[in-house]
């Protein structure tokens, strides 16, 4: 086991380039994570404090719905 | 294609690969560890450094390939207008960028003991340093426009006009004099490596680019809800009457998704 840890003599250099893909990788695969929550978390928020003036503006225009699909 | 430009459909897609995925990552990056780090064989000349190779050799690939991908759906954006194009290559991007730099990290891990220097500005290193920059302004080009589709149509371009990195930095070893060794994996008559070391390398490099699949549907889902946030937000805007002009209606991308969603 001592020798798997040694690696031959270069542990500090075979074990520092793991380490530092794994806490790159890692942090991204949190950041990501967390960030997709975030959104989805703030988006719901929204949502729910705007369905009524939604269908209000559909019913009142049923054009609302596509000049906001159209553009560019 | 243009079935998928819609980014409803697109994130269906996207929630049915995730759970693969991420466990093809999960699996062959651990077999990858556990082969690279314990029964692959020491080299005969590098020793137990040899092992690093099974973390920068992948990820030197895939910072490479994940820009030719930013480059091609950089060309599918500025065609067909296809929003997901966009939201794909603006979600890999910062796995491109930390691949390159986990692969110029490591390199210079691996340089010291090997070579007997940490970084020589020799061609190789040199042009994966810039496809790194590169990386760095292609994420701060889509960070300095508010709109996304006119940053989407500038980051195309930029992608587009540097992606002639990616070709020097894969024959810079044989254009020019280089410290680096030339390829031994990827040419025309095949792999010239011992199976034993093949095996990891192949399960590493599986394992990152599902790993960079899962990352990326991640950041899509992210870009994707916070799109719908800012119509809403422009909307509502627009219905108090403070909007400022009509410029600040939704594009195509934002608006389908929130008229789908």
């Amino acid at each position: 086991m001592a020798e798997f840890f040694d690696m031959g003599g270069y542990a500090a250099y075979v074990w520092s380039a793991y380490a530092f893909a794994t806490v790159l990788l890692g942090g991204l695969v949190i950041e990501s994570v967390r960030r997709s929550r975030a959104a989805k978390r703030t988006l719901q928020a929204l949502e729910a404090q705007r369905p009524r003036r939604r269908r209000r503006r559909k019913a009142a225009d049923p054009s609302a719905n596509t000049s906001e699909k159209g553009v560019s | 294609m243009h079935r998928f430009a819609n980014p409803t459909r697109f994130l269906k897609l996207a929630a049915a690969v995730l759970p693969f995925s991420a466990a093809i990552a999960i699996l062959c990056i651990g077999a990858g560890l556990v082969m690279g780090l314990v029964f692959s064989p020491a080299d005969y000349q590098q020793g137990d450094t040899v092992r690093i190779m099974y973390v920068h050799v992948p990820a030197a690939s895939l910072a490479m390939g994940i820009y030719v991908g930013i480059a091609i759906s950089g060309a599918i954006s500025l065609i067909w207008r296809h929003a997901v194009a966009d939201l794909i290559a603006k979600a890999s991007a910062p796995v491109g960028a930390v691949f390159a730099a986990i692969c110029l990290v490591t390199g210079a891990i691996w340089g010291e003991p090997t070579w007997g220097t940490w970084w020589v500005w020799d061609a190789r290193l040199t042009s994966m340093l810039i496809l790194f920059f590169i990386y760095i302004g292609y994420m701060a080009m889509w960070a300095a426009y508010d709109d996304p589709s006119r940053a989407g149509r500038a980051t195309s371009i930029l992608a587009l006009a540097t992606v002639v990195i990616i070709p020097v930095i894969k024959f810079s070893v044989e254009w020019w004099n280089t410290l680096h060794q030339p390829a031994s994996i990827f040419k025309a008559d095949g792999p010239s490596i011992d199976p034993a070391m093949l095996w990891p390398l192949a399960l590493m490099f599986v394992g990152q680019l599902a790993l960079y699949i899962t990352i990326m549907i991640f950041r899509v889902r992210a870009e994707v809800d916070f799109r719908r946030i800012r119509a809403i937000q422009m909307a509502m805007a627009f219905d108090h009457g403070n909007a400022g002009s009509a410029d600040n209606v939704p594009d195509a991308a934002t608006a389908g998704a929130t008229g789908q969603g």
